[in-house]
Formats: structure tokens, sequence, C-alpha cells
């Protein structure tokens, strides 16, 4: 249910504020994306930039870096997600409450970056968990990281509170836990889950 | 510093049989190398450190290298005697012909020491050990109790190469996980098939991207039929 532009505007030339509940909502939640406390490669360094003084990510309310999962809605994957470590991220974002978001920082954790065709580099984090921002980029300037985040605040903005297009969080048949995958004996079990990542066709 | 000569000389007076083996590198750099044997390698590394005059109280760099089997192709001159018909009359004839000789060289695991000296400024002093082939015999003497910085970089071969060193407090996996049964760094090892989206492949790895596709699209149609 949206309101009027024009109407709101006219109301609120004569001192009345309205608004509606879904928006009300987004508004809270797009202004206090808490991060998570957690670097895993040189992008962090470049995601520590960001939140000081020079770029202030304050500025969009997303300051408070929490050392726990348990509080945060946001992962910055920040860097190189090895497959020794691959279990442990997934591990965290399961930790993490609703709504979540996940910003995938950089070329390496979007797709192995520079090191892809390692045998010991994950070929990017969006094959376990659900990614909703990737920023190329090696490292991404802050200015990048900062265009991602204004780019999730758009999309929380614009999802509804009810039908098709309502948060995971809000939709009881959404998906609550991603499985961890194993350490096997050659490669992580499995390889890739296919209910979040189907492998993109390329056309050759 | 003494040349390498000199240092063999020494190491085969205070070593007794330690067999060292010089081996020289033809390339600009010239880092001409001492091959140690492994059951003496560990008393010469021992002497190498507490010579008074050669003192190598620093060990910078511990590497691995991985040597396949060689097949070599030589052409050898052979004389052979042919029976050959010369001006009609049949005759024994002593000819050089040239053969082909074939021989496998096995392969080996090699592990390279580069030493310095704190005390007396001189360096590096590189050295090698070779295991007995690549498969069952990797074990070599470990050099961590002579010199601790030798313990990560050692534990990083054994996972990368599969080097076993004896003596060795705390072998285990360093960059891969526990139970990983491969060595990355082998020459022949054969990383999984995880080629399903390469958007921007090119030479190897598209060849091994087609191959995944291959195999993709057969598998699918065996299930289907």
């Amino acid at each position: 249910m949206a309101v009027d532009e024009n109407l709101k505007i006219e109301m609120g030339k004569q001192g009345v504020f309205v608004t509606t509940l879904q928006e009300l909502y987004n508004w809270g939640r797009r202004s206090s994306v808490w991060p998570m406390n957690f670097g895993l490669a040189c992008c962090a360094i470049e995601m520590i930039a960001t939140t000081m003084a020079r770029y202030d990510l304050a500025r969009f309310g997303a300051e408070v870096f929490r050392p726990s999962p348990r509080q945060a809605d946001l992962m910055i994957i920040s860097g190189t997600v090895t497959k020794k470590m691959a279990p442990q991220v997934v591990r965290l974002y399961n930790q993490m409450g609703e709504p979540r978001y996940v910003i995938a920082m950089g070329a390496c954790a979007i797709s192995g970056g520079p090191f892809k065709q390692g045998y010991n580099v994950l070929k990017g984090i969006d094959r376990y968990i659900p990614v909703d921002v990737h920023i190329p980029g090696c490292p991404p300037r802050p200015e990048a990281l900062l265009d991602a985040f204004i780019t999730l605040q758009k999309k929380i903005d614009a999802q509804s509170l009810t039908g098709e297009n309502r948060p995971r969080h809000l939709n009881p048949e959404g998906q609550g836990e991603f499985p961890v995958p194993e350490q096997g004996e050659h490669d992580l079990e499995p390889p890739s889950n296919t209910l979040v990542w189907p492998a993109p066709m390329v056309i050759r | 510093m003494k040349t390498n000569e000199e240092i063999k000389a020494a190491i085969e007076a205070a070593v007794p049989g330690a067999g060292v083996e010089i081996i020289n590198n033809p390339s600009p750099s010239a880092q001409h190398s001492l091959l140690l044997q492994r059951e003496t390698a560990f008393a010469v590394a021992q002497f190498l450190r507490d010579d008074a005059e050669l003192a190598f109280d620093y060990l910078s760099n511990v590497t691995g290298v991985d040597w396949l089997d060689k097949e070599i192709v030589e052409k050898v001159k052979v004389k052979k005697t042919v029976t050959k018909t010369v001006d009609g009359v049949e005759q024994q004839v002593e000819e050089t012909v040239d053969e082909t000789r074939k021989h496998v060289e096995p392969g080996y695991l090699e592990t390279v020491y580069h030493l310095y000296s704190m005390a007396k400024k001189h360096g590096p002093l590189i050295l090698r050990l070779r295991t007995a082939n690549r498969t069952d015999q990797v074990e070599l003497p470990s050099f961590t109790p002579i010199w601790r910085s030798a313990e990560f970089q050692e534990r990083e071969i054994f996972d990368l190469y599969g080097i076993v060193y004896t003596g060795h407090p705390d072998l285990r996996r360093i960059l891969m996980w526990e139970g990983f049964k491969d060595h990355p760094m082998r020459k022949d090892y054969v990383e999984p098939d995880d080629f399903e989206y390469e958007p921007t492949a090119h030479d190897a790895v598209l060849k091994r991207a087609q191959e995944h596709q291959a195999k993709a699209a057969s598998a699918q149609n065996g299930g289907a039929a």
C-alpha cells in the first residue's frame, strides 16, 4: 500500500507526517545495518578504512561492527575464502539472526579472483550462501564498498512486507539454515550448494 | 666465505662418510649447491652450524621440489656385423648404426635449504636432500632440532609435497585440513573437477571446462536414457 507522493508532500507542508508501516519498517532496517566484525584477507583493510573517519560508514548507520554473529545483520565477505575457511564462514552465516544480508567484497569473494585455479581457494562464496551485493575490484576502494552499501539499502527499501517480494525472514518457508560443507579427502563436500548456486550457463 | 669445494672438504674431514656431492648450477645465478646423503645429513647440518669458522646459524629458507620420472632418449653409435652382398659375394661387413636408447631415470622429491651465517656475515650455502623415490620412501631427516626456523617450512613441505621429516617434533598439515589426502604441489596432482562455471576461460582452464561440460552432458544423456 503506497501513499500518493503528492499527497504526502502536501500533508507534510501542513505538518502532518504520513507513512506506511512498510516504509517505516524498511527505513528502520536499512538505517541500522550492523556488519559483522570479521575480515578474511587484504579487502578487510579497505573495509576498515571505510569505517574510519575519512570515508565514515557511520553516515549510513553501519558503524557498529558486532563481534558476534547473533547481533549482526550484514556479513561482509572481505577477502579470499579458502577451502579451509569456507565451512566456518557458512557456519557464521547460519548463526546470524534474520534479517541478514551478505556483501561479497572483491574479486576473491565473488569468484576466487587471482587465486581461482588454486588448490585451496573457493571459487566464490556464493556457492554456499546467498549473496546480495557483489563488488568487483582487487581490492575494491572504500567508495566501492559504500556504493555496495547504498545498493543494499535500496534493496532493503524495495522489499515489501507481504507477497512474492517479501524478505526471507517474513516467509515461513524461507530457508533458514544452509548446509555447512565438509572438508573431504580431495575437496569440500559438496563442492557447491546447488540450491543456492545452480551453475550458470556459459555460452561460448 | 669458503668455496663449496672447501666446505665439502671440511665436512668430509669432520663427518666420516658424509658423501657430499657438489651440484653446479649452470644458469647465470650460479648458485651451486651441496647434495647431502640422507643418513649423514643431520650430522653434517650440526657440523655446519657448530663449526667455528662456518657458523651457519641462520636457516632462511626451506623449499620442496618435485622431480618426475625422466625418460632420457640418447642416440648411440653401435658397431654391428651385417651380412651384405657386395659385388655379388655375400660378406660379413662391420657397420656403425645409429640406435636410440631409452631409459627412465626415477624421480624423487627434493628439499633445498638456504643457510646464512649472521655471526660471520656470509652465505648463502645451499643444501639439497633427495628422497629415495616419490611414492613410498619419502623420508628425510628433519633439521628442526638444529634450526627452529625449519619447523613451519618443513610442515608446509610435508603438506604440499608429502616429504616425511623424521625427527620433526610436530609434523602435521599446515595449510590444508586434517583428512586431506593429496599433495597439491606435486606435479602429478589432479585437482578436483570444479570447472562448471568458467566465464572467461582460456588455455588450460578452457580445456578443463570443455572436458567438464562434455562429461556433464554425457552424464545427463545417460540419465535420460
